[in-house]
């Protein structure tokens, strides 16, 4: 917190002031989880495993929800082909079927 | 702790959605719970995502003035290794591509040009689409992604006339110190044609309200194109790039596109048989000092609120306390040009019942905004006329 507030007030001194050292910026921890499945274990290991490389747990939760398998497979296809997520197509299957029963 | 909504000469009000816990709020959608979360330099903002981090206002905000404050303006990122340090002194932003001077200019160069200002409200592509049905893939936002601020900087086209733009030129490309966690995702970047880049508006932006940009809302140095989504608006500005043939990365060649037709809309769910770059905001309004659910005490009631277009300005707001049946003209206030938000009000007689109030701006091009709401792939665009139902006893 003490961090925080001495980085607050350096930025607002900054803008007068002559310019000093390298500023930092101090980003809060992600906090959002995925939730367990019966019977989905696979998926949601492989979506711990690679999803969380890239972005946080909440680009996920967030999504309108019984979206169902086709939203969900071309959501993990477009991470895959678009974003180029080194995910295999095992992994993604498994992915996909957790999302689409999870969400 | 989350603010209360004030509101102003109308009586109580109940505030919708809102769970008793202060720190969470639910959008009025599936899946719409969010927290809200203190960045430094923040106050507490909608908390869409985390890494990259993904910050809504909270649309009680829109009522404190017509001008955003820069501790409660929206954050958009795309790729999530965006920068945490920066040194100001050895920042620099590069012009370069099809020009006769290269240059690589410091905060100091920049500053030591002649300053411009415009007051402009930066607006997601995606503002709203939590509300679109069916619902798409993507950010989840309700209404506050979105905000007004006095940017200050230099125009683009002072430093592209310092560089000299060569003849060919086609377009103008924009990239930021943020990038993508791994090598293979495609790097935010976007452009624009040459000749909007020499608009003499489109400006590299160092200050928002007078003061640093906020690190979040793209320290040190960020480009705003007034009027156009910002997607445009590229944070941590390091790179000018001018090109003799169309840009063709991924966010300007597939991505942030909409129907290319005279609505920009298709049937919902179905998908657009051709597509175009998005480009300027639809018009749109908001009541501002009522939230969806209030109670109020029947009698006189001052309702405000503001309205905004793509850069034609707001000719008119229209009130309508009957669910469009009928409409009264709203009193337009100050103006603060017209890429801004234009505050209006209104006093209303309100009736015992229940009453949907609507609101609908007409701007200078004779634009108006639909009373259905239309349909696009990416849940972009939206501005349907709004309601807010609220109960008078």
């Amino acid at each position: 917190m003490f961090l925080v507030r001495s980085f607050a007030t350096g930025l607002v001194l900054a803008s007068g002031a002559a310019q000093a050292a390298p500023k930092t910026y101090a980003l809060p921890e992600p906090t959002a989880q995925f939730k367990p499945l019966k019977s989905h274990e696979t998926g949601l290991e492989a979506a711990q495993a690679n999803c969380m490389s890239c972005h946080s747990i909440d680009y996920v939760t967030m999504q309108p929800p019984g979206k169902g398998k086709a939203f969900w497979e071309s959501e993990v296809t477009k991470m895959v082909k678009v974003y180029h997520a080194p995910i295999g197509e095992a992994d993604a299957k498994a992915i996909s079927a957790y999302l689409a029963d999870a969400y | 702790m989350l603010r209360r909504d004030v509101l102003f000469g109308v009586g109580a009000l109940a505030l919708a959605g809102r769970s008793a816990m202060a720190d969470e709020v639910n959008l009025p959608f599936g899946n719409g719970a969010r927290n809200l979360v203190a960045y430094p330099g923040k106050r507490p903002l909608l908390q869409m995502t985390a890494r990259p981090p993904q910050l809504e206002t909270p649309f009680s905000v829109f009522d404190e003035g017509v001008i955003t404050k820069n501790d409660a303006f929206f954050v958009r990122y795309h790729l999530a290794d965006i920068p945490t340090k920066i040194d100001p002194e050895a920042f620099r932003v590069e012009i370069k591509g099809l020009v006769d001077k290269p240059l690589t200019l410091s905060l100091i160069d920049l500053k030591a040009m002649p300053q411009s200002d415009i007051v402009a409200v930066n607006q997601c592509s995606g503002n709203s689409r939590g509300f679109f049905e069916p619902r798409m893939a993507g950010g989840q936002l309700a209404n506050g992604a979105m905000g007004n601020a006095r940017w200050t900087g230099v125009p683009l086209k002072a430093v592209l006339d310092k560089a000299g733009v060569k003849a060919g030129a086609v377009q103008v490309s924009f990239e930021g110190l943020d990038g993508p966690v791994i090598p293979e995702t495609p790097d935010f970047a976007k452009a624009l044609p040459i000749e909007h880049a020499n608009d003499g508006e489109v400006m590299l932006a160092l200050a928002m309200n007078g003061e640093d940009l906020p690190w979040l809302n793209g320290y040190p140095l960020r480009l705003v194109v007034p009027g156009f989504y910002g997607t445009y608006w590229v944070k941590h500005l390091n790179a000018v790039t001018v090109l003799d043939k169309p840009f063709e990365g991924f966010w300007m060649k597939s991505a942030y596109r909409i129907p290319d037709n005279p609505c920009a809309c298709t049937e919902p769910g179905k998908a657009s048989a051709a597509t175009r770059p998005i480009g300027r905001f639809t018009i749109r309004s908001f009541v501002t000092n009522l939230a969806d659910g209030a109670t109020l005490k029947s009698g006189r009631a001052e309702l405000r609120g503001i309205a905004f277009d793509g850069g034609s300005g707001i000719k008119g707001v229209e009130v309508s306390t009957d669910d469009g049946r009928s409409w009264m003209p709203a009193k337009l206030g100050q103006d603060l040009g017209r890429y801004s938000f234009r505050p209006w009000t209104l006093a209303v007689d309100l009736s015992p019942g229940a009453h949907a109030i609507r609101v609908k701006a007409t701007g200078n091009d004779g634009a108006s905004q639909p009373m259905e709401a239309s349909w696009n792939p990416a849940g972009y665009l939206r501005n349907v006329v709004e309601t807010t139902k609220i109960q008078v006893s």
